[in-house]
This record gives C-alpha cells, structure tokens and sequence, in this order.
C-alpha cells in the first residue's frame, strides 16, 4: 500500500519556491475578506482585524487579550460614572493634522451615523452619555450606569480624523446621533477613497481591488517608530487548500487558519507555524425551558431528558474531549473545562470533565433513563474548525452511553437562524470573548433570556438560575476588578455545576508563515499586520 | 414580422418579471439574515434598529414593491453584507467569470473541432476512437469531479500549476485580467480546461458526425477518387457545415456556461460572480442573491431572444415554432 | 420558441420501424451486437446489486454510530482497525467509517435519489406532454411556453437556488430534480404524440365518443414510449451527476445520509493533504456508473432511433 507521504504533495511548487521575503515587502493570505474600509461599517473580526492597522484606537488588547494603551496614554474612572483619558499628543494623522479630542468626540459620534450597517458598533459606546474635552489632549467620558467594561469596549472603536472627513473643529457629543458640528458625515462606501480612510496607523490605505488584494504602504511619520514592511498585501483566499497552496508556492508569505490537516505538510516544506489558544469556546447547549415543549427529542417517558442535570452531567462525562482534540483537531485544541481558557480574567482553573462512560450510564439510569432517548444534535458545518466532524464525534460518543444523537448539520446562516428560533434540543457551537473576560460569555449564553437588557441573547436553550443573573448583573456595575472578578468566577462555578452549558474545547489558532517572519500568536485570532515582523 | 418581434419581446418581458416575483418570493423566504450578520452580544434594541435599517421589518409585500420600483431604476438594492449596491459586487466579480468563461469557449471550440473533425475523417483509428472516448468521458464525468481530478494530478500530484485562486491580475481595457502574466495564466489554465471540457465534448461530436456526413457525400467521394487533395475539399467543406452549428451552440450555451461556472469557481476557489452566489447565500446576503438571478434571468432572456430573431430571420420557414426543439 | 405549433412538426422516424418479430426480442438482439454496451449493461447490474443488497453485504454500517470509532480516522487503505481488528480495504474517513461500506451506501442513496425523480418526472411529464398535445391550441401553448421558459435556463443553477431555498434533505434533492426534469419529457411526449393525434385513427377513436383520457393512454401514450426511453437514458445519468454535484456544494442531501457526492466532497478537504482515498474512491464508483449507464443509453439510442442525434 501506497503510504500518503510517499506523494510528493506539491514538492515541485514548493521545493524550488521557499522564496526570501522581499525585504520591504509582505503579502497575506486571509481566510476571509473585510466588508468595507470604514472601521465602523460592520462589527466583525475579519473586518477589525484589517482596520486596525489603519486606524487606531485608544485602548488595545495585546497577544493576550490584556488591556494596553495606544492613542490614550492613560485611564482611570474618577468615579463609578465618569471616566478620564489622557491621549498621546505626538500622534499625527495620515494626512498630516494632528490628533486630538475632537476626532475622539467625531468618532463616537459617527458610530450611530453610519447607515445599512449590518451589525453596527453601537454596542460598544450605547453606555456613554456625555464626553466633552477638558483641553486637546483630555477626554472626559460618563456612563449612565457603572461600566467598568468602557475601556475595554472601546477597542473596537478606532479614531477617524474629523477633518479628513469634513467634521467641525469643535464637535459637541450628544447620544443616539444626535452630536453638532459634525458636517456632512461621509457614508461607508467613501472610505474607498484614500483621501477619506485617513487613520492614525503604522499603514496607510493605498487600493483595494475587492475579491482579489489590499494594498497598504508604510506610514513614514508613525509615532512609534518606522513600520517594518514597505507595502502589505493583503489577500483573501477562502479556500483552504489554494490558501496552503498560495503560501507553499511563495504567493504569500504568510497565511492564517490554514486546515489542521495540512499543518505537518507546511512544517515539513520548511515553513514556520505559530499557534495560540484562542478566546473561543467550542460548546454544547441544551434546551432547558421547563415550560415549553422540547423540539427534537423523544424519551421513553415524554419528558425532556435535558432538564435533569443528571442527564446533562451525564452527556458532559461520555465525552472524550482528548480524543476529540487529538483524532479530529490534530492536538490544534484543548480540552475545555470553563467557558474561556484560564488565566483569563474571570476563569476559576476548574477541572476539565473526565472521561467517564461507566459513570454517565449510571447517571442516566439513576435519572431514569436507563435505556437512553433520542435527542438531534445542531451543529453548522463551516463555521468553527472541523465542527461538522466534532458533531458526528459526539453523537458517536453518546451512542455508547445508549443516547441516539441524529446529527443535523448545515451551513452557518442556516444553523444560526434555526438555533435561533429554538429549533434544537442540543448543539454545538462556539463563543469568542472579544472583551477577553468571562463577562462576555456569561452574559451572553449562560444569563437569563432577557434580550431588552441584552442578557442570555444566545441562550435560546433558555438555562436560567436567578443566583447566576444577580452574580452576573452585579459583576457588570462593578468596577473594582478583583472584586468583579470574583463575582464572575461565582457564577461561572454555579452554571457549570448544574451543567446549564458543557464546555467541549478551546480552539488553538494557526498560523503559518515564511521562516523569515515571526508573528505573536493572539487569543483573540486577529491577524494583525503590525505586529508581524522580520525573524531576528 | 413587426408584430412577431413585438409579441416575442413581450413574452420576454414577462418571462423576466415572472422570475423576479418566483426569485424574489423564494429567496426572501430562507432564513433571517440579521442572524448571520448582528454580532451575537446585541441587544433586542440593536437587533430591531439593523432590522429596521435594512428594510427587513416591512411586511413582504413593501419589501416586493420597493425592489420592483427600485429594479425599475436599474438598482437591485445594496447588499447587506458590503453595504453597496448588489449590482456594483456583481460587476466586480464579473471580469473574472467572463475572463473564464471566454478562455474555456476558446479551448472547447479551438480542440473540439479539430479534434472532432479527425475523429470524423478516421472514425476507426485508434486517436479517433481515444477522443470519441473522451469526449464520452467529457460528457459524462460531473465537472466538479473533473476539476478535483486536474487539481490532483497536476497541483497535488505533479506541482506544475496552483490549485487554485486567480494570482497576479493586470489591468486590460478597464477590467482586471488573469491572462497577460504568467502567474495569471498559470492560475487560468486549470478552471479553463474544467469549465471547458463539458462544452469540448459535445463540440468533439458535433464536429464528427458533420464530418462523417461531408464524407459520404457524392462531390467529395468524387474529388478523392480523382486524387485531389481530398483532404483541403473535405476540410473546407466540413468547415462550412460545421461553424453554424456550433456558432449556435455556443450562442446558447453561453448562459449555462455561466451558471456551470459556479461548480468550477468552487473548485477553483475563482473569485468570480459564482464564487459570490455561493457566498452570498452562506452569508444569506439576499439583495445580492436576488440580482445575481435577475442578470442571469436577463442574459439568458436576451441570448434566447436575440437567437430566435436570427432564426426568424434567416429562415422564414420556421416561423413562430419549434426552433429550439 | 413554440407558438401554437401544431403544423409543420416532422414525424421521427425511429418508433415506426419496428415490425417483424416481437419488438422485445428484435430490440434486445440488436442491443447485444454491441460488446460495449454489453459490457456497461454489466456492470449496471452489477451496480445496481450492490446497491440494492448494500446492507446485506456492506462489511459495516457505517450510520450506525456504535460500530464507528473515531480512533479509527484516517486510515489508509489496507489498515486495520485499531478496535475491532477488521481490514478497511479502501482506508476510512475521518470518523472512523469504512469506506467500501460508505460507498456501497453511497451508491444506494444516489441511485435511489436518481430513480425515484425519473419515475416522478417521467409520469408528470407524461401526463402534461400527453395532454398538450392531445388538446392542442391555448392548453398546448400554455404549457409549452413553461416547459420552453424552464428549459432555456440551466438545470443545475435551478437546482441550487431551489436547494438553497429548501435545505438539504433526500426528499427536497429529489422534488428539486422532478422540477428540473419534467420538462424533457413532457417535449419529448408531446412531439410524439402530436404526430400520432393527427393519424385517422385518434379522428376514429373520437368520433366513437371514447373518454379523452382513455384516447390519451391507451392511444397516444404507447407511441411516445420509445423516444421517452432514449431521453430517459440520458436524464438518468445527468441526474447522477446533478445530484452529485449538488450535494457536492452543500445544498444536497443531509449529512446523514451521504450520497457518493457528499462522500467526494468530505473527503475533498483532505485531499491537498494526501488523504487521497477519502474522495477518490467514491469517484470512481461514481463515475463508473455514469459511465456504465451512458454506454447502456448511448446503444438504446442507436437501437431505437438511429437518427435522433449525433
């Protein structure tokens, strides 16, 4: 039999082709590409993780999802409502004005401004009610409520240049839109012009020709020191295999989430591969709502199964999560025990569930269901890392504690309308936190459904413990972090106790590369231009 | 004639407007694109401010008449995802599938003919029987298989060509193309030949069975027997019988060309305009669905018109009927 | 395109031509002077078993979850299970399924798909190609007029949009490919039988007062069987490919019940990689039945209607 290394799997491409990296030149290859240039445009990782390197914000997260300065030198809260930035004042525009308070206060004031937005940033300033510029270089910004999660927020925000964008010099903030002295606000689809997408960033907007290349040329005057590439490159290649294919060839010179399956071909080529866990959280959840009827599911007695913690202990336990993460992830994940990875903020290091079908089969018959049921398993199929095969890993993994799991797997926009509507007992999905604490994901898909104050608002399994929701509520107003962090902790613990959502495993993200570069790994899975440099 | 065309020409519109309600029902029915597009921390207030910013709160019967009167003005709505009109993306995309499209009808006609008129001239030889053959296999294989074939043997296998993607692009005429550098080329070649075969094997027995037929003809079996250079009389002979046929076919053929470039695009990872309906749909990026059926629908509307003017034209006999049959 | 076209149509010449001994016995001699097609008959038959008998003879069932081992995912061909010991001929995929059983299953869900839409496409369109043509005038130019608007568009792009609209699911694949194939024969009933209508013996039958449906069946319709089994040849292997192709994009059958062109797609990731067998094999049991089904088709032609195309 013919051994599959024995193929010389693109050897003539690659063989002859580990190119040196033009000194002054860089070229990626993106698994996706960014909906619009206008940083405000589409809240979305794909979309932030280009810009950013356009525009700045004031606070940036590092490899590690910890909170930095950039623009703003420095922060604090002078009391629970009321906030005060300090920003950097050698800090010039791309076109040349400098920056100051004003494009802070023009910003903010755009974010509700922008129209068509599929999925707007409002989210992340809607806490503010009031900024005003004590000087050119002193921001004050108030909350309403409490809101120790503002810096962090607003990471995703980062600075346009009032004047660029033919803003007044003395803009007046008001909530919802309604700010003075903002001029005519130029629309999204404006920033294609170079003399619009001015920033702040190492790289400045050259061209973009949509479907095939981004193009960024060095920002001589950056205010923290000359940027490292000439121009970048930026290309989308959706596909996998061309994207490996691009990267073994030379095409580019670095490439992100390459397939797991093709990481020993690309080490073996002489390329070099980084990885990271990632904030994102492969999880299963299940449908809990007493009072309503369970869609998908039938047990020998007609009830739902999945309201006895027993059962969902028992679910938790039949999974093997290191065969998972060694068979299908290629040891690219990590078996999770919480709902973010620690020493994140708010993780607790809890124990990851065994792997305990003896003890899971006893469960069930102590619940009553010696004999198992019936139960469909949701899962999209391209939208997290092999999520389709993991489904079918599960299913086969409850088959042997005598639960019948019928896999339901289809494309991303269909799952999350179906999930959505309610339609599964069980699925599987995932949970990036952006914010990098377990505020994130506890609010999100362990709080009560509550979608007025934006509570539960991926918790269509309807999991709910009032003792949670007031850890959780409580966690939210406070701003002193340790004592936040300690709330949050006490939440996650109790969920996870009562198995109101079971954590599979943490994603690790991959990226390859030429072996001239090096790249930090982040949690956060950006690929950020700036940060890719030269290897010493 | 007049009141033909002009009976024709309504029967065209009403086919478009026909689909355009069946395309605008359907798609509008899948799925709830704010799902797929709203970042999963929003609140109900933001979800119901995108909803109402994208239209999406209007009953259905509002969505359908603003896009009917939109249509009107020639604008298909702004896609959800990018936030510009549908038909601008569509037209980016379109150079590529164009430029695809172009180079495999240049590669089914260029080989299939020749080939298809040797294969005609030694119908028992063994190459006329290896391409009648292929041409069966052509024919029959499905194209996507085909093209996962090409990228193994000669991007896995034999590392002479890229899997995939379109590589370096030049500006020609105002559009972005492939073909002017090598490493275009290099990329065009494979999704050209796969969206070419198909085409090459109905084009390869088009040819030889109209080259049969010339050879059985008395003035032809005349001119070999008295030893002229048979070969030119049949050539130009068979030349001529063959080029209306196959002007026909590529006339309507041009419209599946387009839609079989959605399986090779795949493939290929071509960011061409399939390429993009097969996203869209992903991303359930409906105004962008919509407009990609309706420029289908009004290609091949106008292909299927125009083609019958010119039958009308050229042959007054056919009439009304039966010319596609 | 048609217009009230009940003049002018030449009458096909093949379906006549059939007269001295049984039509049968004549039709299966002049099949069998072709090796070739023999050949392919073969091995249809041979196909169409497996198929059939695939739970009988497949080594495992690979959609029963408890015979599956993900620590089995991967193989190569020839490897053995790490569990159960069992030899898996053609490799495994990724969960841990043997591929010879994948495929034997596999084919049953293809042809399955493909046989039950050429039957519902060939009796709708029948019924309709019949009925135009026995009525004639608006009915006959109405439905005409459908038949030529749907045909002029690609099968496969009406197919993918229906698909997207319905999700995936056996029973959509195959009312997504009723859809997209009824049409032909619905042409191909009515041309011949539009040609029978006109003879003296319909005028006969009409004016003995038979029921039109009686004159439409028992009359019209066994005229249109021959040229309905020349297209049903070459629909059948298009709707193989179609439905392959389908399911290859993601908008075809479920996940559960993978058809060779789900199987092909799956293992279409893993194929840069090197995991070759994964898609490659279910190809060639794909392709071979296409194959063998177009060299059957291409001989019933010939037999039956030497002329009706190149």
């Amino acid at each position: 039999m013919m051994r599959a290394s024995a193929i010389p799997i693109l050897a003539g491409l690659a063989a002859a082709t580990v190119p040196p990296v033009a000194a002054q030149d860089l070229s990626v290859g993106l698994k996706s590409e960014a909906t619009s240039i206008d940083p405000q445009y589409h809240s979305l990782s794909t979309n932030n993780q280009v810009l950013q390197t356009i525009f700045e914000p004031l606070t940036s997260q590092n490899a590690v999802q910890e909170l930095e300065p950039l623009l703003a030198t420095s922060w604090e809260a002078t009391d629970d409502t009321t906030w005060r930035f300090e920003l950097r004042d050698d800090v010039t525009f791309h076109d040349g004005t400098p920056f100051t308070a004003n494009d802070v206060i023009y910003t903010f004031c755009r974010v509700p401004m922008v129209q068509n937005s599929p999925s707007s940033f409002t989210l992340y300033m809607s806490s503010i009610t009031s900024m005003t510029a004590e000087d050119d270089h002193t921001l004050i910004m108030e909350t309403a409520e409490p809101n120790p999660l503002l810096p962090t927020d607003i990471v995703v925000l980062p600075i346009l240049s009032a004047k660029a964008l033919g803003g007044g010099d003395d803009i007046t903030f008001a909530p919802n839109g309604e700010c003075e002295g903002m001029g005519d606000v130029p629309q999204s689809p404006a920033f294609n012009d170079p003399e619009i997408a001015v920033g702040t960033g190492p790289y400045t907007f050259e061209s973009w020709n949509r479907g095939n290349s981004l193009t960024l040329a060095r920002y001589d005057d950056y205010w923290d020191g000359t940027p490292d590439w000439e121009t970048v490159t930026l290309r989308p290649i959706t596909s996998d295999g061309p994207r490996v294919a691009s990267l073994l060839a030379g095409d580019v010179d670095m490439i992100e989430n390459p397939p797991i399956q093709d990481v020993p071909r690309i080490e073996g080529e002489g390329f070099k591969v980084v990885s990271s866990l990632s904030n994102r959280i492969i999880y299963l959840h299940m449908f809990q709502d007493p009072e309503a009827e369970a869609p998908g599911i039938s047990s020998p007695n007609g009830e739902n199964p999945l309201l006895d913690p027993r059962v969902r202990e028992a679910i938790s336990l039949s999974i093997n999560r290191e065969a998972i993460a060694e068979r299908i992830m290629g040891g690219y994940a990590e078996p999770a025990g919480e709902l973010l990875p620690p020493p994140m903020f708010g993780t607790s290091g809890r124990d990851v569930d065994p792997y305990d079908p003896e003890r899971a089969k006893e469960l069930l018959a102590e619940a009553g269901y010696e004999d198992g049921f019936t139960v469909t398993l949701g899962a999209p199929n391209d939208r997290y890392i092999n999520d389709e095969q993991i489904a079918q890993a599960i299913a086969q993994m409850l088959a042997q504690i005598g639960v019948t799991v019928n896999v339901d797997a289809m494309t991303a926009s269909q799952f999350f309308s179906r999930r959505n509507n309610q339609d599964f007992p069980l699925w599987l999905a995932g949970w990036g936190a952006a914010s990098g604490e377990m505020s994130s994901p506890l609010r999100s898909l362990v709080a009560s459904w509550n979608p007025e104050a934006g509570l539960g608002t991926t918790n269509p399994g309807r999991y709910s413990n009032s003792e949670v929701d007031g850890l959780i509520v409580e966690a939210m107003a406070t701003l002193d972090d340790a004592e936040r962090e300690s709330l949050l902790q006490e939440a996650e613990t109790i969920a996870l106790d009562e198995y109101g959502i079971i954590p599979l495993h943490y994603e690790v993200t991959v990226w390859a590369m030429a072996p001239e570069l090096s790249y930090e790994p982040r949690r956060d899975q950006y690929t950020l231009v700036s940060e890719i440099k030269p290897a010493e | 004639m007049i009141v033909y065309l002009i009976r024709r020409f309504g029967q065209s519109v009403l086919s478009i407007a026909a689909m355009a309600v069946l395309v605008f029902l359907g798609v509008y029915a899948i799925g709830n694109p704010i799902d797929v597009l709203i970042n999963p921390e929003a609140t109900q207030a933001e979800i119901a401010a995108t909803t109402a910013r994208l239209g999406l709160d209007r009953p259905l019967y509002e969505q359908f008449g603003i896009f009917v009167w939109n249509a009107l003005h020639g604008d298909l709505g702004n896609s959800f995802v990018y936030g510009r009109p549908a038909v601008d993306i569509i037209l980016d995309r379109l150079p590529a599938t164009m430029e695809l499209a172009f180079v495999a009808l240049i590669l089914s006609v260029g080989l299939g003919v020749p080939l298809g008129v040797w294969a005609g001239l030694r119908p028992d030889s063994i190459a006329g029987r290896t391409i009648m053959g292929g041409s069966i296999l052509g024919f029959s294989l499905p194209n996507f298989w085909q093209g996962m074939l090409l990228i193994l043997i000669f991007a896995v296998l034999l590392g002479w060509l890229p899997a995939g993607g379109r590589g370096e692009t030049t500006e020609f005429l105002g559009m972005r193309v492939s073909f002017l550098t090598l490493d275009g080329l290099s990329h065009l070649i494979l999704p050209a030949i796969n969206l070419a075969l198909f085409k090459m094997s109905l084009i390869i027995r088009l040819a030889r069975a109209n080259t049969r037929e010339v050879c059985l003809q008395d003035y032809v079996k005349f001119a070999r027997a008295k030893g002229l250079s048979g070969r030119r009389v049949v050539l130009v002979h068979i030349l001529k019988n063959i080029m209306i046929p196959v002007v026909t076919i590529i006339g309507l053929e041009l419209g599946s060309m387009v839609a079989f470039a959605i399986v090779t695009e795949t493939v290929f990872a071509w960011p061409g305009m399939g390429k993009l309906l097969i996203d869209s749909i992903n991303l359930l990026d409906r105004p962008v669905i919509v407009a990609y059926l309706m420029l289908t629908v009004l290609i091949i509307v106008t292909i299927n018109f125009v083609v019958d003017v010119i039958y009308s034209l050229l042959d007054p006999r056919i009439g009304l009927s039966e010319m596609k049959g | 395109m048609t217009d009230a076209a009940t003049d002018d149509i030449p009458a096909p010449d093949g379906p006549v031509a059939v007269k001295i001994d049984s039509p049968a016995k004549r039709f299966a001699r002049e099949f069998a002077s072709d090796p070739i097609a023999v050949v392919g008959l073969i091995l249809f038959v041979l196909i169409a078993l497996i198929a059939i008998f695939a739970p009988l003879i497949a080594p495992q069932d690979p959609y029963d979850l408890a015979q599956l081992s993900i620590m089995d995912g991967g193989l190569q061909p020839g490897e053995s299970s790490f569990g159960t010991g069992m030899t898996f001929w053609l490799g495994t995929d990724t969960q841990g399924r043997d591929m010879v059983s994948a495929i034997m299953y596999g084919l049953r869900i293809s042809l399955f798909v493909a046989a039950v839409s050429l039957g519902l496409a060939i009796t709708i369109g029948t019924v309709i190609g019949v009925t135009a043509a026995y009525f004639g005038g608006k009915i006959d130019s109405f439905i005409m007029r459908i038949v030529d608007l749907q045909l002029s568009f690609p099968a496969i792009l009406i197919a993918l949009i229906l698909l997207a609209l319905l999700g995936r699911g056996v029973d959509k694949v195959i009312l997504a490919l009723v859809i997209v194939q009824w049409a032909y024969y619905a042409r191909t009933v009515r041309s011949s039988a539009i040609v029978e209508r006109r003879k003296d013996y319909i005028d006969a039958a009409r004016s003995l007062a038979l029921s039109d449906r009686r004159i439409m069946f028992r009359h019209l319709l066994p005229n249109c069987v021959p040229p309905l089994i020349v297209v049903a040849t070459v629909q059948i292997a298009q709707a193989i490919a179609l439905e392959a192709t389908l399911s290859f994009l993601g908008v075809g059958v479920p996940i559960t019940e993978p058809s060779l062109g789900l199987l092909i797609a799956n293992g279409y990731d893993y194929l840069l990689s090197g995991r070759y067998w994964i898609s490659i094999f279910p190809g060639i049991a794909l392709v071979l039945t296409i194959i063998a089904i177009n060299l059957v088709g291409d001989r019933v032609r010939d037999v039956l209607n030497p002329r009706l195309d190149t």
